[in-house]
């Protein structure tokens, strides 16, 4: 293969850890770019992924170091190359996407003076044509008025655009080769949709090649021509992206698959259990302790890349003929299993016209009488049965934290209520009563930041035992910690670990543990999968809907992931800018007639499937402030009535023949449904 | 591909070190921090035992032998009252590290836990003290300490209160800092959520945290201290004479440095010893905790 852009030989990078050991990060990684072709590169998290990204642009992190093999890009191989050389293909021939634009982008110059650093550095122009270069750049990365943006400060602008900007940069010198680390991972959905087709166009017009790296198979079916998973530092599998989702060969590939939340499939995914090893610690196959269908030659050999015949495809399994001969599609019917657990008619927790802000009127604002601007959330009237998982869904700044925080008493309501069966939750954290607290508990997003990095896992779970149950001694306490543990599936020697010796899907099970350490009627779980792998956020969406059915838990579950409510959620209140557009059962939801916005969020949900194209409704731009008066949804929606919308707050509609199913909107509901099922 | 899930996950075998246990580890290869360790060890015990073994007695003054340059006898020389420079810079840092140390630990003490408290608070109360804080680090360290210790006496426990007291104020803002750092994280919010009291989020949740910095300012602090200690005996204001002390014989052998400087180096070399000491475990005990962060390289 002459014609490569990109060629990677037997490439092994390691590193020395503080013993003097060596570890490796790839080994024996092979892989070929050609010109013009878009790669998806896939894998969790510690796979080296990232690694690889940057050694093809010749860079390695402080302290490893090559072990063996090359790098050739364009004729050139990168690691012999010297740094003047070096600086001459990157950011010329080669350019890096990051994946948060915020960071690398500087904080205090304007964007387009940016813009215009890389154009000098890498384009060979300079004045008036580097500043005209700059605004066809903005304008081709398709930001609205760059002669008004490019003067503008990164932190003005939002993550959407921000990421935009990146891309301009990069594309400043048309590059032969773009390698794009995780660049919509933290983004909202819609803006995601958004990033991506942007990308893809890109790539058709320039014929850029390029090589994306992503943990989210959706993403990557949706920009990739061919795709290679990672696996424990090497390729396991390497095929065009229709093969791979219609016939995976690999028993990994196919896990993650199973583990991904579908929109069209019923129930929580197939989870899988452990974590990819260190590269080049197990003697035979490294998948081999996570696999299903593992024989005697696993364990003592390594498989070898070998291409399935008549094909592309290539694959580093010992049993890929097996893998290959099940039918992927009915295997996944299989996987999705419905955890049933009961609901009780009786509300848990019921708000009732809740309105919160977090403007706090100074002196002078009061002595001036500045009028005050609209509540960050407000007329919030939602009842949660006994039992029931409750979905808050929608974008960035939609309110969802807000809410949860006043429920728990972090965060006061100005008016309304909120109750917790006949108790009245209005009341701050600190003047409830203990029993009331305990009733109530709260699982953060990042496992990372909620649990306290000084205490081992018995002390993290110590903490609301002895705050709850005070008449505990230290024997109970200890068996109930150890009960806990085996309740979220972790040995009890987990107990003496401190959250740094834990991997993301244990800590986030630890905190689950601290929660129902309490033995709470209700817990509230703010965004808890989205900072976890795929593979691991399948295995925490069963364990809580299992505890759930143990306990009869009512779960209030904050997302902005519509495929993960999907798995778990019995009812949905979809929020836009503080305010319900729709509430509704999960079938209810995902079927029309939508209200606009949900029908904008459904649309740029991702498949794991390249025919699937997402529907771009509204634009990405996000909103920072919830309009006065008239429909919350106004300016982004596709289908504004600009005499009705802009005025009149929308009337609750109820489509017809639907028990409680809600839509907050001007627009009649058989018109809704008309245009919606032509468009589905 | 529908395996059930086991019950229990396996663990993988991790070598259970508490941090404490690592801590001393990083610190154990740092050259410059055991350098340091051994420096300050060595003096403690200096001072402790000197007196048991120090060849002549510090006070006894003798005409004939005054102002004798270094011999076998007299291993640094004598002063100009004819004193064993040798014995009393072994003794003369007793009155020093005793009240220095104990100061410290007081400033660490009372500093840290206004600091930590005043962070989590935050409000009306935060912003008055912080700005009374301000105001007293505004007016020169040196100046405070002669006023109070001038006013209060001499005594050691005056000393060790005006000490603790004046450090402890820059003690505030480091710790405030550190909190501030925390305050908004969310295992912090997830203790409020559970309502633990403030209390109880101090203790569990941010002293730990804190505590590192606060450690390291504090020994850092202490070397600060010491110089602070030695130039008010300096002035006449440390320890009473006859007692030796460093601080005062070099003020005492100021006037002849140019015709006998042996009768300085000896404190000098001690402060000097002591000092070095304190800064380089300090530096090495930061690193070894890990709040360098210049130190990037994968572990």
């Amino acid at each position: 293969m002459t014609n490569c852009l990109v060629e990677v030989k037997n490439l092994a990078i390691g590193y020395h850890n503080q013993k003097g050991t060596l570890i490796h990060v790839l080994k024996g990684v092979d892989l070929q770019i050609k010109p013009g072709e878009t790669l998806g590169l896939v894998g969790e998290s510690g796979c080296g992924k990232s690694t690889l990204g940057q050694a093809m642009m010749g860079y390695l992190r402080s302290g490893s170091k090559v072990l063996e093999g090359s790098v050739d890009f364009a004729g050139n191989d990168m690691f012999v190359l010297t740094d003047r050389q070096l600086e001459s293909i990157r950011g010329r021939q080669i350019a890096l996407i990051p994946q948060n634009a915020g960071e690398a982008l500087t904080p205090t110059l304007r964007v387009g003076k940016q813009i215009i650093e890389a154009i000098e550095l890498n384009a060979n122009l300079t004045g008036s044509a580097a500043e005209n270069r700059m605004i066809e750049l903005l304008a081709q990365v398709r930001l609205p008025h760059p002669e008004i943006l490019e003067k503008r400060y990164p932190h003005e602008l939002s993550g959407g655009q921000q990421q935009r900007v990146v891309v301009a940069m990069a594309l400043a010198a048309e590059p032969d080769m773009l390698i794009l680390d995780e660049p919509t991972t933290g983004l909202d959905v819609t803006t995601q949709a958004h990033i991506l087709n942007l990308l893809r166009d890109i790539v058709s017009e320039m014929g850029t090649a390029m090589m994306y790296i992503s943990h989210d198979l959706g993403v990557i079916a949706r920009v990739s021509d061919r795709i290679a998973l990672m696996y424990a530092g090497k390729i396991v599998e390497d095929t065009n992206a229709s093969e791979l989702f219609k016939s995976p060969a690999h028993p990994y590939t196919r896990g993650l698959l199973g583990s991904i939340p579908r929109l069209d499939l019923e129930g929580i995914p197939n989870s899988m259990t452990g974590q990819p090893p260190i590269p080049g610690t197990l003697p035979g196959c490294s998948f081999e302790p996570r696999c299903s269908s593992v024989s005697g030659i696993c364990k003592s050999e390594i498989p070898s890349l070998v291409s399935i015949p008549g094909s592309l495809h290539q694959v580093r399994c010992h049993h890929w003929e097996q893998v290959i001969e099940k039918d992927f599609s009915q295997e996944l019917l299989q996987v999705f299993q419905k955890i049933d657990h009961n609901t009780k008619d009786d509300p848990a927790i019921e708000l009732h016209e809740v309105e919160i802000s977090y403007h706090r009127p100074g002196f002078m604002d009061r002595i001036r009488s500045l009028p005050t601007p609209p509540a960050t959330v407000s007329d919030i009237t939602l009842s949660v049965k006994r039992g029931e998982t409750l979905a808050l869904v929608g974008e960035s700044g939609s309110g969802k934290t807000t809410i949860v925080r006043t429920i728990s008493g972090l965060l006061p309501a100005i008016s309304g209520c909120v109750k917790f069966e006949e108790c009245d939750l209005t009341v701050r954290i600190d003047k409830r009563p203990i029993e009331l607290c305990r009733h109530v508990q709260l699982i953060f997003q990042n496992p990372d930041a909620s649990l306290n990095p000084r205490h081992t896992v018995a002390e993290i779970l110590d903490q609301p035992l002895k705050l709850y149950f005070p008449k505990m001694n230290r024997e109970e306490r200890r068996a109930r910690q150890v009960e806990l543990l085996e309740r979220v599936r972790l040995d009890d020697r987990y107990r003496l670990r401190y959250p740094g010796q834990m991997s993301g899907g244990e800590k986030q099970r630890v905190a689950i543990a601290r929660a129902f350490a309490a033995d709470p009627e209700v817990v509230l779980c703010d965004e808890v999968t989205s900072a976890l792998d795929v593979s691991v956020q399948a295995a925490v969406l069963e364990l809580l809907a299992d505890l759930q059915k143990e306990r009869n838990t009512t779960y209030i579950f904050i997302a902005h992931d519509l495929a993960v409510v999907r798995a778990i959620a019995d009812r949905v209140a979809v929020l836009y800018q503080g305010r319900l557009c729709e509430v509704g059962t999960v079938d209810e939801i995902y079927s029309p007639p939508y209200h606009p916005y949900t029908e904008t969020l459904i649309g740029a949900v991702l498949v794991p499937d390249p025919e699937h194209e997402p529907k771009l409704l509204a634009s990405d731009t996000p909103e920072l402030a919830p309009p006065a008066q008239g429909c919350s949804f106004q300016r982004r929606c596709p289908y504004c009535l600009p005499e009705k919308c802009v005025d009149i707050t929308p009337p609750w509609q109820y489509p017809a023949g639907e028990g409680r199913h809600k839509i907050r909107c001007h627009i009649p509901i058989e018109e809704l449904s008309a245009g919606q099922e032509a468009a589905f | 591909m529908t395996t059930a899930s086991p019950l229990v996950e396996q663990t993988t075998v991790i070598k259970r070190r508490s941090p404490l246990v690592e801590t001393w580890e990083n610190l154990r290869k740092s050259w410059a921090g055991m350098l340091g360790l051994v420096l300050i060890i060595l003096h403690l015990l200096i001072a402790s035992t000197a007196y048991a073994w120090i060849p002549q007695d510090p006070l006894q003054m003798s005409a004939e032998i005054r102002s004798q340059a270094p011999s076998a006898e007299h291993l640094w020389g004598t002063d100009k009252l004819g004193r064993d420079v040798f014995s009393r810079s072994m003794v003369g840092g007793r009155v020093t590290i005793v009240v220095t140390l104990a100061a410290i630990i007081l400033a660490v003490a009372w500093g840290g836990l206004l600091g930590i408290v005043l962070g989590l608070v935050g409000g009306l109360a935060d912003e008055l003290i912080m700005r009374i804080v301000d105001a007293l680090l505004s007016i020169p360290w040196l100046l405070i300490l002669l006023i109070i210790i001038s006013v209060m006496g001499t005594e050691m426990w005056v000393q060790t209160l005006t000490f603790g007291f004046t450090y402890g104020i820059l003690t505030i803002r480091i710790a405030r800092a550190a909190t501030l750092d925390f305050v908004t994280s969310e295992f912090v919010l997830a203790a409020r959520a559970r309502g633990e009291r403030k209390w109880t989020i101090v203790l569990k949740e941010l002293i730990p945290n804190v505590r590192d910095v606060l450690l390291v300012d504090g020994a850092m602090n202490w070397s600060w201290m010491l110089l602070g200690f030695t130039s008010l005996s300096f002035l006449g204001f440390g320890v009473v004479p006859p007692t030796p002390d460093w601080g005062f014989m070099i003020a005492k052998n100021r006037e002849i440095l140019s015709i006998q400087p042996w009768a300085v180096f000896g404190p000098v070399i001690m402060l000097g010893t002591l000092i070095i000491g304190i800064n380089l475990f300090a530096d090495a005990f930061a690193k070894a905790l890990g709040l360098d962060r210049s130190q990037g390289a994968p572990v």
